[in-house]
């Protein structure tokens, strides 16, 4: 009897957080019928909770400001856009979830998702029921593999390749050390990349060393073994909350390589309370700078700030470009807020391909058919705390 | 309903959850045909058809073995990679998408059983935390060893490397089907709720005669006092393990699932580690110990409970916790004990019959 | 030289895992329960003190002091809410319950704090020390560390051989029953057990940020599993134990990144708990336990 008892209350839970939800969807939908056929309604998938939550809650603000940017100065070809936003946990199963969720409510497009993984499964439902799909940040191959989808970001292989090809031609390094993320795709597409063009560049991998998700507090090891191995520079696939702990103990230890990291790196700089010291000479390639003196920048920080109190990073720029180019899309195919996401994918996946943007990630960024930008990576090296462009 | 009646009591409440899936599938394959139910709850058939698979597999090892297992997620990521490996692997030539689906689920089946007895073995002759904290490494081991796997099939054959795809030497037209910590991409997805109401079925057909068998009477004979058991001349060790593999290998079964309701199988911490070992935990117990309708029942509740919250948007995993916490107090505290017994449901249906007889 | 420089960081690294594991060991000891809750109540000291150190402009001793009080009554107020009314519960019920709580504090520190990385400010201020020509460097963090646990462990095990409280915790530890019979205040002792557990937290927390000074609401939760790991590996219930099993992880974890894999250390790591396990199956300084027919 006390199993049913519990089991009722759960059940009573559940059904009155069930009517919870019930009763905010009406009143959605209430609004909706006022408004019916005159929002653009766009979807958003990242996580928003657990380990991951920093980049899906950059996502979620840098698009937000973009959506009540658009919504201000008159929406999209009349039409305001509507955005909602869902939580995926950076886990496969709950991304569908948060997919069928914004199904239900209309969704006519997809901003997202953030991160790879996820992103692979939610495509291939997109492709199915032929959404079209945006994300910001998805960075590893098959998470464009399908038509209807693009990203802004550039891919996991383009990375490693660009940043070969960097510290090749500017000759900035011959002995090379690689730490990286083995348990997470970004870092390790990457990586794979980069080991396979290194040679073509005259690069010579010293080391590689990894790190997981369940050990990623002390790096004294893979620094010392770095160091031992000769290392003039130390390439960092890698995001930048691991990237500070890393400076921190290199410096501990009296280890002063060269270092040089990808987009993930962006950030850096605005980690709270970090010793911008630590990351001085620190060069990556990275689209978005925060201190870039372009009014765009300087207004989406400002903004930024304003709002949510943080300095934004790359993925809160990627997000507010992705709402842009979803505008830029809509806008070229002369889409209306009636068309269902069905009628709307294929006029956007066209449209995608002839867009020419000038974003914060980019200037002129283009679209090819198989999803993937045109955009030139730009490479800063930290002078005094703050980016400065190399060439 | 006389029938009902003369059936004996155990063989009425395995009746009773058979008979609760069913329905559930009757119920649910109207609604979606009458094209009620959310795209959400569409989406989630599957799911929860794996946890509650996961819930019964671990509740046999929890509740019929009595000892604790944190590394239920182990089994479910073996049975998960060695069945993706399969089908990405044949699905240009096994064509037939039965034959390659039943048979993916039988080497997951198979695969995660005989890591069962490889564990089981020398790991079974520990007892109560020893044996959780043993089984906690072996999930994360595999999790961890997944994560370096770079597996490549070509005109030759298979090609396996621990390093990078480059030194898998993949001849002309080959193909990677593991890539390290991005996993399998491509998985056919298979998986249909009808298929796993199948195996459910099939689950509970195993699980139960299992419980209620000769090997079943052992088996909890050895969780109640094992050395009274063993005196009586059962053989412990045998009976551990045949419980341990079963449930083993039906985590494997989940796992196949899993992979082929999904493009992309990786082993993230979420997914395949102690997280997810635990969760499935929480199902058992809050459906209580060694009851396996209840463990489908809280599987089912719990897995909808944080979509259900979804309109709480940031507070959602808040909210979750909390009730996790609430619920627990609610079962086990005296207070709340004392409290249910006052107002529970069955003794005020038995006052009022009470009264009309005195009536 | 090398070998030298991972062998000590991997002690440095131990003796966190060793102090995180000494409140876990305790608890379990004295109230048979896994509290999965420890790792985030470091979390929650490292928090404090980045609160009272950055945002108040405090000095970092206050800090300490400040996260040592805030776990402290944090502790003992989950047990009073959380754990006491499960006493007579399955222990099973018990560690559902700690993961929930668990859950709950590190949705309320990502609610609180956001989930940026905040970066720690050490709060040790000891210089480095440079040995052979600086081949090998010991920082002012590591040798705090590592003092800080032996202290600590040699004052817990006084504690409890000398003080009249810790023999209470001795003999709750042993039978619950028969101590209540003998006029021991069990769920005052319990109670204290987790006072002094969560303080253990609030330095461990403040260790582990000062060593790896990054601060996100699931900074805890791996050190926490580590750190059960560690005191199981000692012998889970023995002080001792747990000292050496965390120090033993920690030098494993780093000697196997060092010279067999970086990718496979966690499953090294597992892999020589489990042979462990299998040679002495309660761990390095475990209590046999005799089978009572």
């Amino acid at each position: 009897m006390k199993k049913a008892m519990s089991l009722i209350l759960a059940l009573s839970m559940a059904v009155a957080s069930l009517t919870g939800c019930g009763s905010a969807a009406s009143g959605t939908a209430e609004t909706e019928s006022a408004a019916a056929g005159t929002t653009f309604k766009i979807g958003g998938i990242g996580p928003v909770t657990g380990g991951a939550a920093v980049y899906g809650l950059a996502v979620k603000n840098g698009a937000q400001i973009a959506i009540d940017e658009i919504n201000a100065a008159g929406g999209v070809n009349g039409a305001q856009l509507e955005f909602n936003f869902q939580d995926d946990e950076h886990d496969a199963e709950k991304s569908v979830n948060a997919y069928n969720t914004l199904k239900d409510w209309n969704m006519q497009a997809l901003m997202g998702t953030v991160t790879s993984t996820p992103c692979i499964a939610v495509a291939e439902e997109t492709n199915k029921d032929q959404v079209f799909q945006l994300t910001p940040s998805g960075s590893s191959v098959p998470c464009v593999q399908y038509d209807n989808a693009f990203r802004i970001c550039f891919s996991d292989p383009n990375q490693g390749l660009k940043s070969a090809q960097y510290i090749g031609e500017n000759g900035l390094a011959t002995k090379v050390a690689i730490i990286f993320d083995s348990s997470d795709v970004y870092s390790s597409g990457i990586k794979d990349k980069f080991v396979e063009e290194a040679p073509n560049q005259g690069i010579e991998v010293v080391a590689q060393e990894a790190f997981t998700a369940d050990s990623k507090t002390d790096f004294t090891v893979q620094l010392q073994k770095a160091k031992d191995a000769g290392a003039e520079l130390v390439f960092l696939p890698i995001y930048y909350s691991e990237a500070a702990l890393i400076l921190a103990q290199a410096n501990t230890t009296g280890f002063t390589p060269q270092f040089f990291g990808c987009d993930g790196l962006d950030g850096i700089l605005t980690v709270e309370n970090f010793d911008t010291a630590l990351a001085e000479n620190v060069m990556l390639l990275t689209p978005f700078a925060a201190d870039a003196q372009d009014d765009l920048t300087k207004k989406f920080v400002e903004t930024y700030n304003k709002n949510f109190g943080e300095t934004p990073n790359q993925f809160a720029a990627d997000a507010y470009d992705a709402i842009y180019a979803i505008k830029a899309a809509l806008e070229e195919a002369k889409a209306t807020p009636d068309m269902s996401a069905q009628d709307l994918c294929p006029v956007l996946e066209t449209a995608m391909t002839k867009i020419n943007m000038d974003g914060l990630t980019g200037e002129g960024m283009t679209w090819t058919a198989d999803g993937e930008v045109n955009k030139a990576p730009k490479a800063v090296k930290i002078v005094k705390g703050a980016y400065t462009a190399m060439d | 309903m006389d029938k009902l009646k003369k059936m004996n009591k155990t063989t009425k409440s395995n009746f009773i959850t058979y008979a609760m899936v069913i329905v559930a599938y009757i119920i649910m394959q109207v609604l979606v045909s009458a094209g009620v139910v959310s795209s959400l709850m569409t989406g989630l058939l599957v799911p929860l058809c794996i946890y509650v698979m996961m819930a019964v597999s671990l509740n046999l090892t929890v509740g019929i073995l009595g000892e604790l297992s944190l590394g239920h997620a182990g089994f479910m990521c073996v049975g998960a990679f060695s069945s993706a490996v399969f089908s990405v692997a044949t699905v240009d030539t096994i064509t037939s998408v039965p034959l390659r689906f039943f048979i993916a689920i039988v080497i997951g089946a198979v695969a995660a059983a005989v890591f069962g007895v490889i564990l089981g073995i020398p790991v079974l002759r520990l007892r109560g935390d020893y044996l959780a904290i043993v089984t906690l490494a072996f999930g994360e081991i595999v999790k961890n060893f997944i994560n370096v796997v770079y597996l490549g099939m070509d005109g030759k054959g298979f090609h396996f490397s621990m390093k990078d795809t480059g030194s898998l030497n993949l001849g002309e037209g080959g193909k990677v089907i593991i890539n390290g910590a991005q996993g399998i991409t491509g998985t056919p997805k298979n998986a249909t709720f009808t298929i796993g109401i199948v195996i459910i079925l099939i689950t509970l057909f195993i699980v139960l005669n299992l419980i209620h068998s000769r090997a079943g009477r052992a088996i909890m004979a050895i969780r109640d006092n094992r050395i009274a058991a063993e005196s009586v001349g059962i053989n412990i060790t045998k009976y551990k393990l045949m419980a341990f593999t079963i449930s083993a290998s039906i985590a494997g079964v989940g796992g196949v699932l899993y992979a082929h309701n999904l493009s992309t199988l990786t082993a993230l911490p979420k997914n395949f580690g102690y997280n997810m070992s635990i969760m499935i935990l929480v199902f058992v117990v809050l459906g209580g110990i060694g009851n396996i309708r209840g463990s489908i029942i809280s599987a089912v509740i719990l897995t909808l409970l944080p979509e259900l919250l979804r309109g709480l948007n940031d507070y959602r995993m808040l909210i979750y916790a909390i009730v996790l916490i609430v619920m627990m107090l609610f079962n086990w505290s005296p207070r709340a004990r004392e409290f249910r017994e006052k107002y529970s449901i069955k003794r005020f249906l038995n006052r009022k019959s009470i009264e009309k007889e005195e009536a | 030289m090398s070998f030298i420089s991972y062998l000590i960081n991997g002690i440095s690294l131990g003796s966190i895992y060793a102090l995180i594991a000494l409140g876990y060991t305790m608890v379990y000891g004295i109230a048979k329960m896994l509290n999965f809750a420890h790792g985030d109540i470091i979390m929650i000291g490292g928090y404090t003190i980045f609160v009272v150190m950055n945002t108040l402009g405090m000095p970092p001793i206050l800090g300490v002091l400040v996260a040592v009080v805030v776990c402290t009554i944090l502790g003992v107020t989950i047990e009073k809410i959380a754990y006491k009314p499960l006493r007579q519960a399955s222990p099973l019920a018990v560690l559902i319950t700690a993961i929930g709580v668990s859950y709950l504090l590190q949705n309320v520190a990502l609610l609180i704090f956001g989930a940026n990385t905040k970066l720690f400010t050490s709060v040790v201020s000891i210089p480095a020390i440079s040995l052979a020509d600086g081949q090998i460097n010991l920082s002012g963090e590591t040798t705090v560390t590592i003092v800080v646990s032996v202290v600590i462990m040699v004052g817990l095990m006084l504690f409890i051989r000398k003080s009249k409280t810790g023999q209470a915790m001795l003999a709750v530890s042993e039978d619950k029953g028969a101590a209540e019979l003998m006029g021991i205040n069990v769920n005052a002792t319990i109670a204290v057990t987790f006072a002094i557990g969560s303080a253990l937290a609030a330095i461990a927390g403040a260790l582990l940020c000062s060593a790896y000074p990054t601060l996100t609401p699931y900074t805890g939760a791996m050190p926490g599993i580590k750190a059960f790991v560690a005191a199981v590996f000692g012998g889970i219930g023995s002080i001792p134990g747990a000292f050496i099993g965390g120090i033993l992880l920690g030098v494993i974890e780093n000697l196997s990144k060092a010279y067999i894999s970086s990718q496979m250390a966690d499953a090294i790591v597992f892999a020589v708990l489990i042979v462990v396990l299998l040679v002495k199956p309660t761990g390095i300084l475990g209590k046999k336990i005799s089978e009572k027919v």
